[in-house]
């Protein structure tokens, strides 16, 4: 399968990426799509990014589908274990 | 023929003029030859890549790939490069034939050639391998589980394709896919429809589904290789090509 099928948006925050250097972030890439590295046909994967640092200014996963949907449940609950504004 | 060969990256200049890296692996000796153009997969111009086109070199053809992804991120990593392509909405149709062609050019002007090129290409490859195929004058196309050569892209999903049904009267060389009965993209449906449109339009085609196979079934590297239809599916393109490519242009 090729989905071709990508989904943008805007985040603000930091990630830690290559060469252990943190680094801020405004953009996520989220596609289901052929991995690079995961061991399974497909994966979701997101790419969070801050474009102005070229192609290497990004932080990869690949998530099986079903680690990706406890992954987003485990997202849900821990920003609703706190109030908004907190 | 010997087994010696020579590969090196080289720089061309692709559509619109625009700087463009590719791969090219040459057979030794000074026999004349064909031409393939090999067209990367999704994850982009990566080794296992390379290894195809060093193989088409040992197959005794010219063969040239060139980094569809060059533009948006020259000099770096596959991965990275991919993925910074696929943020800006991947390769444009016409960029595409663009580079194929620049590739199709310069292997035709080799001093090895016989004058015949093909193309090959696997995943979104192998829809472009049928683009190209509709697009310029080549003489032999494959198309590995190419999706969106048919069917239709999920609604709501900007940057995907649009298939290629409207081009197929155009296309101009013969054809051989390859593709997976577990695939979904393109699924035994869409190959079945692209089978009976080219049939309906007298173009010359060859078409192998596999058991046991989905998509992506000749990567070496990743989960989704099946030997077997690897195997059978290389054999085919080495027929294909000596049919097709090995003789001199008329």
């Amino acid at each position: 399968m090729c989905t071709y099928t990508t989904v943008f948006e805007q985040v603000d925050g930091s990630a830690k990426g290559p060469e252990g250097q943190w680094f801020h972030v405004s953009a996520a890439t989220v596609y289901y799509d052929h991995p690079v590295h995961a061991m399974a046909e497909h994966t979701l994967n997101i790419d969070l990014t801050d474009p102005s640092r070229g192609p290497e200014g990004r932080v990869a996963v690949e998530l099986t589908r079903e680690s990706a949907t406890r992954l987003v449940r485990a997202i849900e609950e821990a920003l609703a274990s706190a109030p908004e504004g907190a | 023929m010997g087994d010696s060969l020579t590969a090196e990256t080289i720089q061309l200049a692709g559509a619109g003029g625009d700087d463009l890296e590719a791969y090219l692996a040459r057979p030794g000796g000074d026999d004349r030859r064909g031409g393939v153009v090999v067209i990367h997969h999704m994850p982009g111009y990566d080794r296992a890549t390379k290894e195809m086109v060093r193989r088409f070199a040992e197959l005794g053809y010219d063969a040239l790939c060139p980094n569809l992804f060059f533009r948006e991120a020259p000099g770096a990593a596959p991965d990275d490069a991919s993925a910074t392509a696929r943020a800006r909405g991947g390769v444009p149709d016409e960029r595409l034939v663009g580079d194929v062609a620049a590739c199709v050019d310069h292997l035709r002007g080799l001093p090895s050639s016989n004058g015949r090129v093909g193309v090959i290409g696997h995943c979104s490859g192998g829809r472009q391998a049928v683009l190209a195929a509709c697009r310029l004058d080549l003489d032999a196309a494959v198309d590995c589980y190419g999706a969106f050569v048919t069917g239709d892209p999920p609604a709501g999903s900007p940057t995907a394709p649009s298939n290629l049904v409207d081009l197929l009267p155009d296309l101009g060389a013969p054809l051989l896919g390859l593709f997976g009965k577990e695939d979904r993209t393109p699924s035994p449906e869409h190959v079945r429809e692209l089978d009976e449109r080219l049939t309906e339009l007298g173009k010359p085609h060859q078409f192998h589904s596999y058991d046991d196979a989905g998509h992506a079934f000749f990567a070496v590297d990743r989960p989704s290789y099946r030997v077997a239809a690897a195997n059978d599916g290389w054999e085919r393109i080495t027929a294909f090509f000596a049919k097709h490519l090995a003789t001199q242009a008329a």
